[in-house]
């Protein structure tokens, strides 16, 4: 690393992309094969895509953080790069719940309206589907899934929204810790955070566990469960991608990474973290409480 | 932009590696440009036969070459393969290539990522291939993937939804590349309002990927879920609708649009004033132009789908604002036609596919506008009128601009100048056959032709017969391109070109020898304003 000059780091080669290639070629390949029902061997062949994936990821970002950690290659312009590198790649996520929030709301405020007959979808309503009535939950004119239950806002969901908005306040005060150079602090808030993202997607799954065996509630009972199950799950998916991205920003931390004025993995986690929250909220009034 | 060189792992290795491991380990911006744009002439290859099927099954009517459902996939995948295969990778190629040139940089600002956007490429499409081999063969319900005939499919549904997030997956993350290097990456003084036009309308691009990749992202998955899991958004019986697949399809797919366009726009937009010898007219009219068109692509979607039943004021709402589209377009040409008014004019071959450009896309922006009206609409939508619309505005103008580029920076990229006289020679013949092609369906689509039915009337048999014989004679014509391209990649040096190929050429680009070297503006450039292409610079 003789660099120690002011330049813009260009890396040369990189032996990670081909494997991340071919492990998420793998993982897709094996995925429609199994979901076609051609054989459980798919199912192997997707845990060996992913586990290609893992791979990938430990090796592309363990260059990444022995470059940042051990040498003078990343100087303030790279550093910009990564942040608007973030920044961006956050507003490409926030546009894909985006689809999932229309669907919602033009199913909600459009579909079944009109298939109770409203405007122009009456002659519909009244010779496909006379006994339909516009109402929200539903699971469409064809009862999809049988009766069902919903899950109740000011329950458990509430306590998950003061779980994730918590956790927002410990990864600031985590933040606040390592600008201050307080390493101790810094672990235990982060540790906090890491519980408080973990806890969260445990109560999310009982609430799964519950809405299946006890409301019959689930992704199959119409157009409601498609949008509670794949907006809840998205989100969830996230909350627990960002979770582990904390996790190995807490045993970085513990190795004694990061300093006080230069930490952007530290803080594009803590991004995500609150994109993940943000979304939360949207989830928490539109999906359950409205 | 605080940097003043660029950092290499090893000051000693500035020459490329050896072997494929160059190409697959590159993190080089000019080398993964190159990749790119082989791809894209690979795809543009692919979907041009797939085209040839369709064509000759149409030569005459009745059922004679393929079988319909066949026929069915090939219309599919030609929209396919050329929209994600051939035209999104060749403009990606070139802002590889050009833009860390054009704004001093010495690579794209994330350079290990710019490698994986491109290698997910080769296998989606390996993906989206394989499925013609298939027992329930490739997709046939059209490019769109409109549900419920789309989930009627066999068992390739699967792969091509997982093929089309891949390819979302390489677009977005290109689209970063370039938005962060554009942003973060400009040589000291490289203000924005002095970037070139191809820059401006790039980062512009790339905002629009960023925003609407995803979407389509979502609305795949959302199919996905329908078809195996049980989900009901476009299942009315759930209480979904098939519509909502159309309006988050096409939040989508009206961007994407202009994604392919915006470029076309940039290039034609550097290439007219090198040949008229005048500095475009109206620089900043046009990067605001440009930012009106991408606001505008955003509330214009349903006008693509004005025939599904939309309650009125959803109608009126997207027609006007589609025409409202038609005011920074306007603007725009008129800029082009001021650029060559007076202007010194010489017609080399990138010039003549820039013209060509100007005057075939207009015509495919004027049915554009004729499309957007509700009532004609009614009558043209789904006819041929909508596929010589479309292919107007694509082949004579997105992949006219991608030609005009690749003459026009092939000496750059290569060191060798192409024959002028084959270039013009694949100038006039594709010309001329792309207006026996394309133009014949406007009046095939006016008098009711529908479109994607592999059979007609037989009072449509003489404009379909013109229409295919064009159609082989411009695909036979692309083998000169072929040809140009390859030669002036593989063939032998003859000459030595300066550095400024074209005397009336701007721009950094055109500061660096002939061919680029492997590396460039370690050090920022230092701008001086004779150099630079356009700009708000003082004229």
């Amino acid at each position: 690393m003789a660099h120690a000059n002011n330049g813009y780091y260009v890396p040369h080669g990189t032996t990670w992309p081909i494997v991340g290639s071919i492990g998420l070629t793998t993982l897709v390949v094996s995925a429609a094969n199994f979901m076609n029902g051609t054989g459980s061997f798919w199912l192997t062949a997707m845990l060996g895509g992913l586990a290609i994936v893992v791979v990938m990821m430990f090796g592309w970002f363990g260059i990444v953080i022995r470059e940042s950690e051990e040498g003078e290659l990343y100087n303030e312009q790279v550093d910009v790069s990564f942040r608007m590198g973030m920044i961006w790649f956050i507003i490409s996520e926030v546009m894909f719940f985006a689809a999932f929030f229309g669907a919602l709301f033009y199913a909600r405020q459009f579909v079944i309206p009109w298939l109770g007959g409203d405007g122009s979808g009456l002659a519909t309503q009244q010779f496909l589907f006379p006994d339909f009535e516009a109402a929200w939950p539903t699971n469409g004119p064809g009862e999809l899934g049988g009766a069902f239950a919903t899950i109740p806002a000011f329950d458990l969901p509430l306590y998950n929204t003061l779980i994730l908005l918590t956790s927002g306040v410990t990864v600031t005060m985590a933040h606040h810790a390592l600008k201050h150079d307080q390493r101790k602090p810094l672990i235990w808030w982060l540790a906090a955070t890491v519980a408080l993202g973990f806890i969260f997607v445990y109560l999310q799954a009982t609430e799964y566990i519950h809405a299946y065996a006890d409301l019959n509630l689930k992704l199959t009972s119409g157009i409601y469960g498609s949008t509670f199950f794949m907006l809840t799950g998205f989100h969830g998916f996230h909350v627990t991608v960002g979770a582990i991205m904390l996790t190995v920003i807490m045993f970085r931390c513990m190795r004694g990474h990061f300093k006080p004025d230069n930490h952007f993995g530290f803080e594009g986690v803590a991004w995500y973290w609150h994109f993940v929250d943000v979304v939360w909220l949207g989830l928490f009034v539109f999906v359950y409480i409205l | 932009m605080s940097s003043t060189a660029a950092v290499h792992q090893d000051d000693h290795h500035h020459e490329p590696v050896r072997g494929w491991r160059r190409w697959v380990f590159s993190t080089n911006h000019k080398d993964i440009g190159t990749l790119y744009l082989l791809f894209s002439l690979a795809m543009f290859f692919v979907g041009g036969a797939m085209a040839m099927v369709i064509r000759a099954e149409l030569f005459q009517p009745g059922l004679q070459v393929v079988e319909p459902d066949f026929f069915n996939q090939m219309t599919t995948m030609h929209a396919l393969v050329m929209i994600f295969g051939a035209v999104m990778p060749a403009f990606v190629g070139l802002a590889n290539w050009l833009i860390p040139m054009m704004v001093g940089a010495p690579d794209m600002a994330l350079p290990r990522m710019n490698n994986w956007s491109f290698w997910i490429l080769p296998f989606a499409f390996a993906m989206l291939l394989s499925t013609l081999l298939m027992d329930s063969g490739g997709p046939a319900g059209g490019w769109t993937l409109y549900p419920p005939l789309s989930l009627q499919g066999g068992n390739s549904f699967a792969f091509v939804i997982f093929a089309i997030h891949l390819m979302g997956f390489s677009s977005i993350m290109g689209a970063i590349n370039i938005i962060v290097t554009i942003f973060n990456l400009r040589a000291p003084g490289m203000n924005l309002l002095r970037m070139p036009l191809f820059v401006w309308t790039w980062l512009i691009t790339a905002f629009l990927l960023v925003m609407v990749m995803p979407v389509l992202a979502g609305a795949v998955t959302m199919l996905l879920t329908d078809r195996y899991f049980g989900t009901s958004f476009f299942n009315a019986a759930g209480g979904g609708d098939p519509v909502m697949f159309q309006h988050i399809f096409w939040f989508f797919g009206h961007p994407e649009v202009y994604i392919m366009i915006l470029p076309a726009f940039g290039i034609v937009s550097e290439i007219l004033p090198t040949f008229c010898r005048k500095p475009l007219f109206g620089y900043v009219s046009m990067v605001y132009a440009t930012a009106s068109i991408a606001f505008l692509s955003f509330i214009v979607w349903a006008h693509h789908m004005f025939t599904v039943g939309m309650p009125l004021g959803g109608e009126l709402f997207f027609m006007y604002a589609t025409m409202v589209i038609a005011v920074p377009t306007g603007v725009k040409v008129f800029n082009w036609v001021a650029t060559m008014w007076k202007g010194s004019m010489t017609f080399e071959t990138p010039m003549l596919f820039a013209i060509g450009f100007v005057i075939l896309f207009t015509i495919g922006g004027f049915s554009g506008l004729m499309l957007a009206i509700v009532p004609a609409d009614f009558q043209y939508h789904d006819t041929y009128f909508v596929v010589a619309h479309f292919h107007y505005v694509l082949v004579t103008g997105a992949v006219y601009s991608i030609m005009a580029a690749a003459y026009y920076w092939l000496p750059k990229w290569t060191g060798n100048m192409y024959s002028e006289k084959l270039g013009k020679l694949h100038f006039w013949l594709s010309t001329i056959t792309v207006n026996i092609l394309f133009f014949p369906q406007h009046f095939l689509g006016l008098a009711g032709m529908p479109r994607r039915i592999p059979d007609y009337s037989v009072e449509f048999a003489e404009f379909n017969l013109w229409s295919s014989i064009g159609g082989f004679a411009f695909g036979l014509t692309q083998l000169i391109f072929l040809y140009i391209v390859l030669k002036a990649s593989f063939g032998k040096r003859t000459q030595e070109l300066p550095d400024r190929v074209w005397e009336g050429a701007k721009g950094l680009e055109w500061t660096v020898p002939t061919p680029a070297p492997h590396h460039t503006f370690e050090q920022p450039p230092e701008l001086r304003d004779e150099d630079l292409a356009h700009g708000d610079v003082a004229h």
